[in-house]
């Protein structure tokens, strides 16, 4: 069965249709499928087929460890973006990006292609200057409006950064991590498992947690 | 599985630019929702140079899952509603910010708008429509554990909290869906509600009462939420004094809106309420600054009405740079 509707299909084949550049997608699962595993298999290769640009390689989390510790997947489904180059942002995303959230997986490929619009000077020099190890965890609910602004600004930080990675992490189909990190609101933002921010934030607030780090 | 895109975002034609904080506008719009997006519209429909800062683009529409009475669409999704107003304000160029808020506005024959990153942007005649946000009940404990069991959003939330107790705050409409959503894959509900009944309207409360894992406390105030690191327990207090402390993990609440007018507070006329006090042209107590939308104090707070009412600021605010060229 189609996991896009007609309608959904029709958009994402116009938005995809512009993309830039090709972008790598990096599927992560394994033989002995999780149910969601299964529906993200199925994204994954519905999406693969509605772009030229967007080139799909599935990898078992079993039998290519060395991979998947290449990329530092712990769990799975997992979906790391590439560039056209091979190049890895440190954008992943864990679980599957459905309900409001096919809005950041659309935006990070979208951006990684080459569509993105520049970040304002002062912002631009801020992330530059990060010269430390920063990873972001956002935990999101599929269900929620406000969620995609906060993966997308942290992905787009990992863009713009290669010291930063950025997980967009669905915390229904990750509960036991969601409660260890007492996740009972999303977004839900953790820097370096150290601190944290809840809510959607604009970017000046993810550096200002990040300076402080 | 339901895929929520927001199409329009990522392919049509985007004309509007970043804020430029050295240039002074004519007017500054300071609102995404249906009232700023429609006075974005009609100021850059009459040729004025116009800005607007928005901080979650659509305000509550965005969070509405099905808007049946806006007029030429029978059913629409708030997302998909709030992607073509985008589309249609930013098909001109005007000067666009997403993501900020506002912290004060200066009042002068320039006004200055102070933005929460710090940035300052001025204009002739500001259109202030800002919306309204979820009500707190400003109980102790409630800003430290928002997040970590402390919740507003249902539909964001709820089902971090699949076979958990949770407290529901409020009788009405909003609540008694909440305490509904909840109830499904709760432990138990309990719903707290001030009145001795609910006042939700009959379809939900009867829906509500079918739930064998839901428990009705009428009479009833939150004092406290307590809890180290996520929520323990809420304590609350009865008509009669006596007070009673509830074990749970989460708390809802839902117990209506207030009007996001902090930043304006001291510089325009409010009610008691906090809503901004405008007459029939949306003009508020300062001249040059307008008001529209839920922020305002026109009554019936539908999308349809906050977009006429953006339309009327806009409008009158361009009469205003007209008359004070």
């Amino acid at each position: 069965m189609a996991l896009f509707d007609d309608k959904v299909r029709q958009q994402l084949k116009d938005i995809l249709g512009t993309m830039k550049e090709d972008v790598r997608l990096l599927y992560f699962t394994q033989e002995n499928e999780c149910p969601v595993c299964r529906d993200t298999g199925l994204f994954v290769e519905e999406m693969g087929s509605l772009a030229g640009m967007l080139k799909v390689a599935v990898h078992d989390f079993v039998a290519d460890r060395t991979v998947a510790a290449q990329y530092g997947i712990d769990k799975i489904p997992a979906i790391a973006l590439l560039d056209a180059g091979g190049n890895d942002p440190g954008i992943r995303f864990f679980g599957l990006p459905g309900g409001y959230e096919i809005n950041s997986f659309i935006s990070a490929i979208m951006e990684l292609s080459g569509k993105r619009e520049p970040l304002p000077d002062d912002i631009a020099k801020r992330v530059k200057a990060v010269a430390k190890d920063v990873h972001i965890q956002v935990f999101v609910s599929l269900t929620c409006p406000l969620c995609p602004s906060a993966v997308a600004t942290a992905h787009r930080l990992a863009m713009e950064n290669r010291r930063i990675r950025a997980d967009m992490i669905d915390a229904n189909a990750f509960m036991p991590l969601a409660i260890r990190h007492h996740v009972t609101g999303v977004p839900k933002i953790i820097f370096n498992e150290k601190t944290e921010l809840v809510g959607a934030h604009p970017m000046t607030v993810f550096l200002d947690t990040i300076e402080k780090l | 599985m339901e895929f929520n895109l927001n199409a329009v975002s990522f392919i049509k034609e985007k004309n509007a630019v970043p804020l430029d904080t050295e240039r002074t506008y004519d007017v500054v719009i300071i609102g995404g929702g249906p009232a700023g997006l429609t006075a974005a519209v009609y100021c850059m429909r009459k040729g004025v140079d116009t800005a607007i800062i928005v901080r979650h683009v659509g305000g509550q529409v965005a969070e509405t899952s099905a808007v049946e009475n806006y007029m030429g669409y029978r059913y629409i999704n708030g997302v998909e509603l709030v992607d073509k107003f985008r589309e249609q304000v930013q098909q001109f160029s005007i000067g666009y910010v997403e993501g900020v808020g506002v912290a004060s506005v200066e009042d002068g024959a320039v006004k200055t708008v102070l933005l929460d990153d710090g940035r300052a942007v001025r204009g002739r005649a500001l259109v202030l429509a800002s919306g309204k946000s979820w009500r707190k009940l400003g109980v102790p404990g409630e800003q430290r554990l928002t997040g970590r069991g402390v919740a507003y959003c249902t539909i964001c939330d709820a089902p971090l909290f699949a076979g958990k107790t949770v407290v529901v705050v409020g009788g009405g409409n909003s609540g008694v869906e909440a305490a509904i959503d909840l109830a499904a894959i709760a432990k138990e509900v309990i719903v707290v509600q001030n009145l001795d009944r609910l006042t939700a309207d009959r379809v939900l409360t009867d829906r509500l009462a079918g739930f064998g894992n839901v428990r009705l406390v009428y009479k009833s105030r939150v004092r406290e939420i307590a809890g180290e690191n996520a929520v323990t327990s809420v304590v609350l207090d009865d008509d009669t004094g006596a007070s009673t402390e509830i074990a749970a993990d989460g708390i809802f609440i839902e117990i209506g809106l207030e009007p996001n007018s902090g930043f304006a507070r001291g510089i325009v006329d409010m009610n008691e309420n906090g809503e901004i006090i405008v007459d029939c042209a949306c003009r508020t107590s300062r001249a040059g600054i307008f008001a529209a939308g839920d922020v305002t104090t026109v009554p019936y707070k539908q999308i349809i009405i906050a977009g006429g009412e953006g339309a009327k600021a806009a409008l009158s605010a361009c009469d205003y740079l007209k008359k004070n060229e």
